[in-house]
């Protein structure tokens, strides 16, 4: 049996926020809407590793009644919004994907949950993860894989595929997710959703669970590019507790989408990144981003050709930086002050040493261990200047490439990733084709630029989502919106409404996937 | 040292990173790390020496901020999660060898 799917869950946030401003629905009314749709179909999906149905009730009626009063906290005030676990949320647990972290109640909020909080938005619930945000699949998920809305027995991307999977699926109109080489965008490229990773810097990491601190971004996951700058504006800004916080403000990126929306990219100059592209690549991920090209010189804009050969490396430069950066973060986890404690079998008195190493035996999954042990070769002595000290001069070359290829185009652009979404379990134990996912995404991490991925159609080969990615250079988050939303714009005039219009109706709860 | 590690040495770095192996996770584990550290191997040599490295996207250096008191969690809040407490404090194993 279908679940039935209500036109109110498949309305835009910037939507939902009209409709509440006019009094034509009530947050109350839209949390609900979202809940029973979880409560309906995430049996299927197992997008939600928990789900706070009486606190975003609550939220809802507060919100409500500032409404009524006249004082709404903001724009978006009383639209419900998912959060990914690695997000710290007072009172809510916080797992990361992780057993080690099973039943943990963070005492405080992460600033941008703070910023959710005071804003209004009712909090639905944690979204499913790869174990601390560690895979391109979710499959790495400690509680099991979350199922991707467009075929229950694949992969939704990851490591946010939680956050992807519950706005594809129509569970909430917005989420949070974070984005240390794709984890972001390369979910939404294969949910047919819309996701931003800001500028390195432009929203607070205070309280986002660290994996590579260096490389982490926290950014909205939505079903449209005029909601993924609502939201984005809504979480950025400078916070003292962020060390790594940008101070200048970002030009403004809902008017930047307003303005693409008109469709207008004349003046506009799109680079194609060559290395991203070609043998390798799925044939009609490749054919749906030439279409979504050929679409924006219609618009106006002028398209070249960019080299960017240092491009070649990153990826094995970030399989060096960021398990590095994974293996010294994830150090934090030694069983002492939170989290679990597992004592080693048959010792007597066991150490704090011997403590640690069984509660992190038990606690950490094989990919986390994988990614620490490398790290840690990686930063040994004798192997230090040969892999970690390489890798962080490439990633010089790799901002270079960037900064050269800004100096003739506005826009970088590229497929989001190289294929549509995989049948569950094909990767999960092969590591180099897992991290292969993340080729077309990876860059922008490393050189702290901002990219989005927007939806480009269905691959003719499978009927699967493809992704459009748009890179712009540090600070200028505005373009990847007016870019996106030009896009977007064009795109859903040709298929004659969303592309999640197309996706197949959900089974009902109880129905096997 | 080849780009291929030993079950030995994925013993040391498990040892290194404080973190018991089974022996079947040894034998899961080596190979697949080997076929890693093999893949990103070929960076070496990629950048020159007059190439300087990059720790961190942004040019940010010494972010202070005032030397003054700020809220920050309770006791309570801070033992919250513990494994186990004690008097306000976190319980934890003994940290000394019993020839220490």
């Amino acid at each position: 049996m279908s679940a039935h799917l209500p036109e109110v869950l498949t309305r835009s946030a910037a939507d939902l926020a009209d409709d509440l401003a006019s009094g034509a629905t009530t947050s109350v009314a839209l949390t609900r809407a979202s809940l029973d749709r979880i409560a309906a179909v995430d049996g299927a999906v197992h997008a939600f590793l928990h789900v706070d149905a009486e606190g975003a009730l609550a939220q809802a009626a507060a919100a409500d009644e500032r409404r009524a009063a006249g004082q709404p906290a903001s724009a978006l005030d009383g639209v419900p919004i998912a959060v990914k676990d690695v997000l710290a949320t007072r009172g809510l647990p916080t797992t990361c994907g992780s057993k080690i972290l099973e039943g943990w109640v963070p005492p405080y909020d992460a600033t941008v949950v703070a910023k959710l909080r005071e804003a209004g938005l009712p909090i639905l619930g944690k979204t499913n993860m790869d174990e601390f945000a560690m895979g391109s699949s979710t499959e790495h998920s400690a509680y099991g894989p979350t199922h991707n809305p467009w075929d229950l027995t694949r992969i939704p991307g990851g490591s946010g595929g939680g956050s992807a999977a519950a706005v594809a699926a129509f569970e909430a109109p917005l989420a949070l997710g974070t984005d240390t080489g794709g984890s972001i965008r390369q979910p939404g490229a294969v949910t047919g959703t819309v996701g931003t990773k800001p500028t390195y810097g432009g929203v607070s990491r205070y309280g986002l669970v660290a994996m590579a601190n260096s490389l982490d971004q926290v950014g909205p996951v939505t079903r449209t590019v005029l909601d993924a700058a609502l939201l984005h504006e809504l979480i950025g800004g400078h916070d003292p507790l962020d060390s790594t916080s940008i101070a200048q403000p970002l030009p403004g990126l809902v008017d930047a989408a307003r303005q693409g929306a008109t469709g207008d990219m004349s003046g506009v100059r799109i680079g194609v990144i060559t290395e991203l592209g070609g043998d390798g690549w799925q044939a009609g991920v490749q054919e749906r981003f030439r279409e979504s090209l050929d679409l924006l010189v219609g618009a106006g804009a002028d398209v070249v050709e960019v080299s960017c050969p240092s491009f070649v490396h990153a990826l094995a430069t970030y399989y060096l930086v960021m398990p590095a950066e994974a293996s010294s973060n994830l150090a934090k986890f030694d069983a002492m002050r939170y989290g679990l404690r597992v004592l080693p079998e048959g010792v007597a008195s066991p150490s704090a040493e011997e403590v640690m190493k069984a509660t992190r035996a038990a606690g950490f999954g094989d990919e986390v261990k994988r990614r620490i042990m490398i790290g840690t070769y990686a930063l040994s002595s004798g192997y230090y200047d040969a892999y970690y000290g390489q890798a962080q001069k490439v990633r010089t070359l790799i901002s270079r490439d960037f900064a050269a290829a800004f100096e003739s185009v506005d826009v970088l652009v590229s497929p989001t990733a190289p294929t549509t979404a995989f049948p569950i379990g094909e990767k999960v134990d092969d590591p180099l084709a897992m991290y292969l996912n993340d080729l077309a995404t990876i860059p922008a991490n490393l050189a702290g630029v901002p990219g989005i991925s927007v939806p480009s159609g269905l691959a003719s080969e499978d009927g699967l989502p493809a992704g459009f990615q748009i890179l712009a250079p540090a600070l200028a988050d505005d373009r990847c919106y007016r870019v996106g939303a030009a896009l977007e714009s064009l795109l859903v005039e040709q298929w004659g409404g969303p592309l999640l219009a197309q996706a197949p109706a959900l089974p009902s709860e109880g129905a096997s996937a | 040292m080849p780009d291929s590690l030993s079950r030995d040495e994925v013993a040391h770095l498990a040892d290194l990173a404080r973190i018991d192996l089974t022996d079947a996770e040894l034998d899961h584990l080596a190979p697949q790390l080997s076929v890693i550290l093999d893949s990103v191997a070929s960076i070496r040599g990629v950048a020159g020496d007059d190439v300087p490295p990059t720790s961190h996207a942004l040019p940010l250096t010494n972010v202070f901020r005032d030397d003054v008191v700020r809220p920050s969690l309770t006791p309570a809040e801070a033992l919250s999660g513990a494994p186990e407490e004690d008097q306000q404090r976190f319980s934890v194993p003994r940290i000394l060898g019993d020839e220490q």
